[in-house]
């Protein structure tokens, strides 16, 4: 593809997720919230698609598009927790929450302006990388075989733990 | 070629490609009564078009190939039915699920060889013959449209906002998480024995055998994660007409019905084409190098076969109960899964490193 066509699809799929995000958070409805989640899942696993990188896209879609976010749907659906209750007032916490989400919001925005203000993120300097399955499978487990190995540590940690929690007790005697 | 061309050739053949598609559905469907008929020594559809024969001697006339047109029936009777939407639905979600539904079934054939090389009209088709060939990460492409197809099921069941529907939503969402893992790992088992993931060098790898007959486990626990999958009889609990009067789609009328009906089958044909693919040797088989214009008829009749086998396997099995599909599903075909992936690997590095050569040689075979 030449740069222009890769950069309308870039705008559009920017577009997409972006509004989809904006969607899912003011959707009253949790069913319609993770819908929009989906949407724009797969709109970020076309723009890896455009970055030269379709296996990281398929593993977007598989992982994240298809497994969590049918989780996600399941629980809602099991719970019947679709409609959102009003928060406000509940225990008085609300204060909190804008305090908290106004320092965060605050935080983005002066990492942005750092970011353009000092010109760019430097993404033009990095080297385009072989990103075929082979290419990258060599990469993760030569280059980066002890980050791998220590977040397969921690995942199986992970499912352990829920192992765990979920065990019925022993009655015991 | 240039993107341009590419694209072009992309869009002719998927338009071809979807077209016999659709025809393959039709006939499905067909097939489908007419074995299940013969299989529970009934007739099944025989009214709507025939060719007569006369028979010698007078005496009632032979008819040949009855109810042919029944799929065309079929479809005229699923337009003309009237397309109710109940009134508290969730009626945007409601209209989408059944797209939804369809899309990654068409999108699935994006990957598929149907050939080899071949020339057709002057146009070479290289390396084979498929909408999108050569992909490099064309297995997880099927596996990523796989997972998100549960989706349709799901929104069906949840926005219908009958009982009815939502058990049988929640009910698809459990099973095909559960037989996704199971599915996902024996894939990666003709991954490894091609040593790509790209659906047409895994082809070219059978060409001395298919992978069936090397790794006949994972050929097999595929088929049962495929079934469930595609929830057919006897992984379909979520339509379980008994329970829950149809499940996900009971408040679905009218072609929005014709749907998700034509989502199974056309998942039916899809599934079919890549166990083809992935463990019966897509589509080589006799003098195929010679003539590459027969890997179109092996793949058919391969697919048919497995059609076949699917139909078959309903006609004989009572439905799963609740338990016991998700007891197949995690103590069984996952852990037979887990090991037979571990072993295989472990054996190809073995092989690799020459361990079994220097085997022989202790033993003095070699």
């Amino acid at each position: 593809m030449g740069s222009g066509s890769v950069f309308i699809v870039f705008i559009l799929m920017a577009l997409v997720s972006v509004s989809a995000a904006v969607m899912m958070l003011l959707s009253k409805n949790a069913v319609h919230s993770a819908l929009w989640l989906v949407l724009n899942f797969t709109a970020i696993a076309v723009l890896y698609v455009v970055l030269n990188a379709p296996f990281i896209a398929m593993v977007q879609i598989t992982v994240y598009a298809g497994a969590i976010m049918v989780l996600f749907l399941f629980v809602i659906m099991l719970l019947g927790a679709e409609q959102l209750q009003g928060i406000s007032g509940v225990h008085g916490t609300e204060r909190y929450h804008r305090a908290v989400a106004f320092v965060l919001v605050a935080l983005l925005v002066v990492g942005f302006g750092v970011v353009i203000f000092n010109g760019g993120t430097g993404g033009g300097e990095t080297a385009v990388i072989d990103a075929s399955p082979v290419a990258l499978g060599l990469r993760l487990f030569e280059a980066y075989v002890l980050p791998f190995e220590v977040t397969g540590i921690l995942l199986l940690a992970a499912i352990i733990g829920v192992a765990v929690f979920t065990r019925r007790k022993k009655k015991e005697a | 070629m240039t993107p341009g061309q590419i694209a072009l050739r992309a869009l002719i053949v998927g338009f071809i490609v979807s077209f016999a598609i659709i025809t393959g559905f039709a006939y499905t469907t067909l097939l489908e009564r007419k074995v299940l008929a013969r299989l529970q020594h009934r007739v099944g559809p025989n009214r709507a078009g025939y060719i007569p024969l006369p028979r010698r001697g007078g005496g009632p006339e032979r008819k040949l190939l009855a109810g042919f047109l029944q799929p065309a029936a079929d479809a005229v009777k699923l337009f003309f039915k009237e397309d109710m939407t109940p009134g508290k639905v969730d009626r945007i979600t409601y209209t989408l699920a059944p797209m939804i539904t369809v899309m990654p079934a068409i999108i699935l054939l994006a990957v598929i060889p149907w050939a080899g090389e071949i020339t057709i009209f002057g146009a070479e088709f290289t390396p084979y013959f498929a909408i999108a060939p050569g992909l490099n990460v064309a297995v997880l492409f099927l596996l990523a449209i796989t997972s998100i197809s549960v989706y349709g099921v799901v929104l069906a069941g949840w926005a219908s906002n009958s009982k009815y529907a939502i058990l049988g939503g929640i009910r698809a969402s459990a099973q095909m998480i559960s037989y996704e893992l199971a599915l996902g790992l024996t894939v990666l088992i003709p991954i490894m024995l091609a040593d790509s993931m790209n659906l047409g060098d895994i082809v070219a790898a059978q060409a001395n055998g298919w992978f069936v007959f090397r790794q006949p486990l994972a050929a097999i626990v595929f088929f049962i994660g495929m079934m469930a999958e595609l929830q057919r009889a006897p992984f379909d609990l979520l339509e379980a007409e008994q329970e829950l009067s149809a499940g996900f789609n009971v408040e679905y009328s009218g072609m929005r019905f014709g749907m998700f009906f034509m989502a199974e089958y056309m998942k039916m044909i899809i599934f079919s084409a890549i166990i083809v693919v992935l463990f019966f040797g897509g589509y080589r088989g006799p003098f195929v190098d010679q003539l590459p214009g027969l890997g179109f008829l092996y793949m058919i009749l391969k697919i048919i076969f497995f059609l076949f086998m699917m139909i078959w396997i309903r006609a004989s099995f009572p439905r799963f109960r609740y338990d016991q599909l998700m007891g197949l599903g995690w103590k069984r075909l996952l852990p037979i899964s887990v090991f037979n992936f571990i072993i295989v690997a472990v054996f190809i590095v073995l092989q690799e490193e020459g361990v079994f050569d220097s085997l022989l040689k202790l033993l003095g075979v070699g």
